[in-house]
Parts: structure tokens; C-alpha cells; sequence
């Protein structure tokens, strides 16, 4: 390296941020990432793992319950045979939609930023789907008739109706949790060798080394592997589009008035992914305090997962917007009738709830100082949260409430059991995500690695330049001696820190002593 | 005791990525064929600077994807249209309820595409493999940490004892071992 290597002209504008901040070497990711597995897990917690669990044993009883004892234990009935069950489902799987967005679409735009929340969001996606199976499984009734479910001819040797849009359904929701699985699965295990490597025995270097399946990180198996990777991005962005689109086909391809519209399938993932988001926000930015990985997930992803969701929200709003035009414009009276019982009919502050959630709150994301405000961001993760949900209750429960015959009208409500259900979901929903911070690397090491500006083949520490942009000699005396002086500002600071701490324990201590 | 041992191969240890990458393009200049670079993610143009070519595995994933189509295609005519016909909503029973098929045909093929590529590319790396003669390498461990390692093979028609490690010495490798296997 002898050669005089000329650094390139700076451009302050144009630089991008770094992903990485604070210039974080590759070890201090994977010792900061694998130390959240390795060690024990903050009192917080179990604070949340404990109740998670109660809420799963809640609604394991609401489950059984239902089962022992009949569908009549829930509100269902005619009209409103969908209620809380289908409304939990699609809530759920739209959920799901952010994390298979942020791992294969953003994958395929190059967005290099998304492999600091990509892990998590995918593990959110897997049990969102859990969560949002289980409400069409037991809401045919007879749980134990399940398996009609399935491609297999019942006793009378027929088959199932493949030209339903609710068999689309059980297929594109099992391919897409299982596709799901594969992606997550396959992105896992240069960090589960990472975590094998780091293991020294035990049940944990057994387990981890078993499904890292030897891997060596050699290049003749990143080049398949990458193409693999590759390979399930593409597929996996028509079938997350596919699954939202065919879940909203349950409604659209029906005559009842308030889903028979074309609209519905990219309403659907837009909002899909919307919800998503939301809930991305409302998982990771805790984690994110509680694990200090302010490093990894900086606010760069905040910003750009609050600028998705103004967009998305954005264009959910114009769907409602354009629904109720299409309506107006149609000349449809049932139609109209349906949008004008939605607005101001028995449910409209749930219409007007799912309205503020989703369309008003978003916009506060067109200010940079609410994109970097974390207690904004939160308060609107939350709102769009309850704004997804309400969005569908508001299709369903209201169209079917009140549909053409006024005779055959009623007023839906859930029972306990089922609100009860629908709690006990979000105890699984979070026990399993805690489960997963506890047992795997929250944060894809390989591909953050990847990403540092280190890993670039090309790349070149600022200390090996030895001329500058227009040929002049550069002199890095200056430079380390800053570096130096840096160096000892932060130790001194630190070392202040340190003493404040002991000298308050220690007064703490004495406290206490004295107490006693 | 059986105290005989094969001799693997070398490995070289990179402190970046930048030096492993312009090593690689020498041992690829080199004429070497049984080697391979150890990284804790994939280096991008690593391929190139080691002469490897484009991974098959899309060949492999489009015949899977097509075996889904074909599926998919047939589980839902054969059903509906050959052995029993179902008329549903007056939707016709022949070839012109295809597009009625589609959804379905369109999930079997990206559930089909996709175990082929997981179960392609673990064929295609020869994994799972959980017992390997690098592991024997306490250093070797690091690679999933931040080391790269470069690794010449035994079975390279070029390997030889003293030369190969001189290269790898000239080319700037460190902590130079020889992996030995137990017969």
C-alpha cells in the first residue's frame, strides 16, 4: 500500500447517514448481539413473560371452553356470523404483512437499512400468523372437523370447492407461513453458527450447532445461499401481496353490500402493511431502550418505518375516501345505505375511531421533530394498532349487520369469552416474541456485518490516504492528535461516571445499614 | 490408538475484508481449484475475485416452481372438472374455469419454489454437515466473529507442503495452521 492513494472529494450534503452509528466494529456486534442470548435476561423481562403466559393459558380455557361447550358461548349469530373471530383473523395476518415487507421487498429495493429490524419483524410475522390461525380454525364450529379445511375428499368422496375464495384462502395463509418460516429460517443460520461458535457446550452448543448445520461460512456456500435468499425475496413479494389480496377476496367476490368492491385487494395491503408497521414500531422501540441497541437501530429506521407508515396510512385514507365516492357515484342504494350506516348508523364511533387512528394521526409523520420523538411515534403506533382493528370490525360487523333486509337487522356485540380470546392472543403473540429475544440473535449479525463500512472489498480506512481530493498532502498528526485527546475526555468522563456511581451506592449501602 | 492423520489443508487467517478479497484474486491466479474463503458474511465480488461462477440454484428453484404450477394445476381440474364435478355458483365445469384456479396454482408454486430453494441450496453447499476437519480449529471459530480466513485444500493438485504455505505467506496470510483429519 505504498502507493499515494488520493481520498475521494467530501460532499458533506450527500452523505448518508451511517446504519451503523458510533463506528461499531464487528465483534462489538456480535458480542452486543449475542450477549442479549448469552446472559441473563432483564427483570423487565420476565415482567412481561409472565403475564404473556397467563394470557395464553386464558386462552387456552377460552379455547377449550368453546370447543366443550359450542359456538353459542360466542356472539355470532345471524346476521352477524363472523364477528370478532374474522375480524381478529384478518387483524393478525395484516400484521404479519410488515415483516415479510421489510425482509423480501425492501430486500429487493436494496434498502440496506432493513437488516436491523429485519429478524424481528420476521419473527413478528410467524406468530402474527400463529395468532391469526387459530380464529378461522375454531370459528368452523366443529373444531374437530378441521381437516375439511384441507385438500382431502371428505366420506361422500367429494372435494373441496377450489373455486371459493375461502379455500384460497387456507392455502395462501399455510404457503405463507410456511414460506415465512423458510426465509426466517434461512436467514438464521450464519447467526446461529455465530451463536454455536460462542457456545462452549452443553445443550446450547447442541441445539445451536444442530440447526446451523455446519455451516463454515465458506464463499462457495454464501454464493448458493445468497442466491437462495435472493430466490425467496422474489417470491415471497407477490405472495405477501398474493395473501392480503386473497384475504380480501373472502369479502369482495361476496354480494353483500360494503364489500362487493374492486377496491378491496390493495386497500387491504396497504392497510396490511400499515398495521404492520405499527406494530414493528410498538415492538422494537422497546427493545430497542431495554437491549441498548440504539447503535443498530438508529433513528434513521424510526424515521424511515414513520415515513412508510404515513404513506400507507395516507393511502388507506384515500381508500375510505374513494369507497364512499364510489358508493355516492355507483347509485347503488344499498350500497349507499351500507356507507351511510357505517358513517352514522349504530356503529359509527367505531367508523369514526378507525378514521382518527388511521388517517388522522399518521399525518403528524410529515414533521421531522414527531418522526424523532419516540413517544410520538409510539402514541400513533398505538393509535394505528387499535385503528387497524377497528378498520375491520367496521367492514365486517357493519355490512353484515345491516344488509337488505331490515327485518333480518340486529345489533352484534362479543361475549366474554370472545374478548377474552381476543386478549389471550396478544399474551401468545408477545410470550412468543419475548421467547424469541431470549433464544435467538434479535438482529441479523451476518448481514449488519455486511453492511459496516468495513466489509466493502474496496474500502479504505480515512488513515491509509496520503493525498487529498485535489492532490495535496495530507498530515494525520492533526488528526490523531484529536483522536487522542477524544480519547481522553471520554475515559476521564467515564471514570466520573463510574466514581459518581460508587460513591452512590455506597451512600445507598450506608442508608440502608442505618435503617436496620 | 490409531494416531494417523490427513492433512486437510491450510488455512490463512485476513484481518479485513479487503485483504482477503485481493489475496483470493491471487490464489484464483494462482491455478488453485480446492479452496475457499470463510467469512462472517458474504463479501460482495467475492465471487469473481475467486472465479466462481452464478449459483444453478435458480434452475433448480424454476423446475420446483413449475412442479407447483403442475400440481396445483392438476389437484384442482382433476377434482373439480374430471372426477367430480362440482357446479358451484353456475361457474362452468371445464377448462374455462381456469381462472378460478389461479390463486390456488399461484400459492402451490411459491410454497413448492420455495422448499426447493431451501432444500436446493443445502444440497447444492453439501450441508448439513455437522462434522468437518476445520472445526478441529480452535482459531477457526472466529469466523463467525470478524476474521476471515482463507483455506487451500489438500486435495488441490498444487498443494504442496512448503509452497503453499510460502504463498500464503507472501499473500499477507497470518496465524498460518495446517487442519489435519483424523483417518
Amino acid at each position: 500500500m505504498a502507493d499515494a492513494q488520493t481520498s475521494e472529494p467530501i460532499r458533506p450534503v450527500l452523505a448518508r447517514e451511517p446504519l451503523v452509528t458510533n463506528g461499531r466494529s464487528m465483534s462489538w456486534v456480535t458480542n452486543k448481539i449475542c450477549g442479549i442470548v448469552e446472559n441473563r435476561q432483564p427483570a423487565l423481562w420476565w415482567y412481561l413473560f409472565i403475564p404473556s403466559v397467563i394470557l395464553m393459558g386464558v386462552l387456552g380455557y377460552c379455547l377449550a371452553y368453546l370447543v366443550v361447550t359450542g359456538v353459542g358461548v360466542w356472539g355470532n349469530n345471524h346476521p352477524v356470523g363472523w364477528g370478532w373471530a374474522i375480524t381478529n383473523f384478518v387483524f393478525w395476518i395484516g400484521i404479519g404483512h410488515a415483516g415479510t415487507l421489510i425482509s423480501a421487498i425492501l430486500f429487493l429495493t436494496r434498502q440496506k437499512w432493513r437488516t436491523s429490524v429485519n429478524r424481528a419483524a420476521e419473527a413478528m410475522t410467524l406468530f402474527a400468523v400463529i395468532c391469526a390461525g387459530i380464529f378461522p380454525a375454531i370459528h368452523v364450529g366443529r373444531f374437530w372437523m378441521v381437516w375439511f379445511l384441507a385438500p382431502v375428499p371428505n366420506a361422500n368422496g367429494i372435494w373441496q370447492n377450489f373455486k371459493s375464495p375461502l379455500l384460497w384462502d387456507v392455502f395462501a395463509v399455510s404457503t405463507y407461513f410456511t414460506v415465512s418460516v423458510i426465509f426466517w429460517y434461512v436467514g438464521l443460520i450464519p447467526d446461529l453458527a455465530t451463536l454455536r461458535d460462542r457456545a462452549k457446550k452443553g445443550i446450547r452448543k447442541l441445539a445451536y450447532g444442530f440447526f446451523a448445520l455446519g455451516w463454515r461460512g465458506a464463499n462457495r456456500h454464501w454464493r448458493h445461499y445468497e442466491m437462495a435468499y435472493l430466490l425467496l425475496a422474489a417470491l415471497s413479494t407477490p405472495l405477501v401481496l398474493s395473501v392480503h389480496s386473497v384475504v380480501s377476496f373472502d369479502f369482495a367476490t361476496s354480494i353483500v353490500p360494503g364489500w362487493h368492491t374492486t377496491i378491496f385487494p390493495p386497500y387491504f395491503v396497504a392497510g396490511a402493511i400499515f398495521g404492520g408497521f405499527a406494530m414493528v414500531l410498538t415492538l422494537m422501540i422497546p427493545a430497542r431502550k431495554i437491549y441498548g441497541l440504539q447503535d443498530l437501530i438508529t433513528h434513521k429506521h424510526i424515521d424511515n418505518m414513520a415515513k412508510i407508515i404515513l404513506l400507507t396510512g395516507t393511502i388507506v385514507g384515500y381508500a375510505y375516501i374513494m369507497e364512499l365516492f364510489i358508493s355516492w357515484y355507483g347509485g347503488n342504494k344499498y350500497e349507499q345505505a351500507a356507507f351511510e350506516n357505517r358513517q352514522f348508523g349504530y356503529y359509527k364511533w367505531a367508523y369514526w375511531a378507525m378514521f382518527f387512528c388511521n388517517v388522522i394521526s399518521p399525518q403528524v409523520f410529515w414533521f421531522k421533530y414527531c418522526r424523532h420523538n419516540l413517544w410520538v411515534v409510539m402514541a400513533v403506533c398505538m393509535c394505528v394498532n387499535a385503528g387497524m382493528w377497528f378498520e375491520r370490525f367496521v367492514i365486517i360487523v357493519t355490512s353484515i349487520a345491516q344488509d337488505f333486509l331490515p327485518g333480518a337487522w340486529d345489533f352484534y356485540h362479543p361475549t366474554r369469552i370472545e374478548i377474552w380470546t381476543f386478549v389471550g392472543t396478544f399474551g401468545l403473540f408477545l410470550g412468543l416474541f419475548l421467547l424469541f429475544l431470549r433464544f435467538f440473535p434479535v438482529i441479523a449479525m451476518s448481514e449488519i456485518k455486511g453492511v459496516l463500512p468495513e466489509s466493502d472489498p474496496h474500502y479504505l480506512p480515512p488513515e491509509t490516504f496520503t493525498h487529498d481530493a485535489e492532490g495535496e498532502k495530507l498530515s494525520h498528526k492533526g488528526l490523531k492528535k484529536t483522536a487522542k485527546k477524544t480519547a481522553k475526555k471520554t475515559a476521564k468522563k467515564t471514570a466520573k461516571k463510574a466514581t459518581k456511581k460508587a460513591t452512590k451506592k455506597a451512600t445507598k449501602k450506608a442508608a440502608k445499614k442505618k435503617k436496620n | 490408538m490409531n494416531t494417523l492423520k490427513r492433512v486437510h489443508g491450510y488455512i490463512a487467517e485476513f484481518e479485513t475484508a479487503r485483504d482477503v478479497y485481493h489475496a483470493a484474486e491471487k490464489v484464483r491466479d494462482a491455478g488453485f481449484k480446492d479452496w475457499d474463503v470463510h467469512s462472517p458474511f458474504p463479501i460482495h465480488g467475492l465471487d469473481s475475485a475467486m472465479g466462481l461462477k452464478k449459483s444453478q440454484l435458480s434452475w433448480f428453484v424454476f423446475i420446483g416452481g413449475a412442479i407447483g404450477t403442475v400440481t396445483a394445476f392438476s389437484l384442482q381440474f382433476v377434482t373439480q372438472v374430471l372426477i367430480y364435478p362440482t357446479l358451484v355458483q353456475d361457474k362452468p365445469t371445464n377448462i374455462g374455469t381456469l381462472p378460478a384456479f389461479f390463486p390456488v396454482m399461484f400459492e402451490l408454486t411459491v410454497l413448492f419454489s420455495a422448499f426447493t430453494a431451501l432444500f436446493g441450496s443445502m444440497i447444492l453447499n453439501k450441508l448439513p454437515r455437522w462434522n468437518h476437519p476445520l472445526f478441529a480449529s480452535d482459531q477457526f471459530e472466529r469466523f463467525s466473529d470478524d476474521a476471515f480466513f482463507l483455506c487451500i485444500e489438500a486435495r488441490d493438485p498444487q498443494f504442496s507442503k512448503d509452497e503453499t504455505l510460502k504463498m500464503l505467506k507472501d499473500i499477507g496470510g497470518k496465524s498460518i495452521e495446517l487442519i489435519e483429519d483424523d483417518i
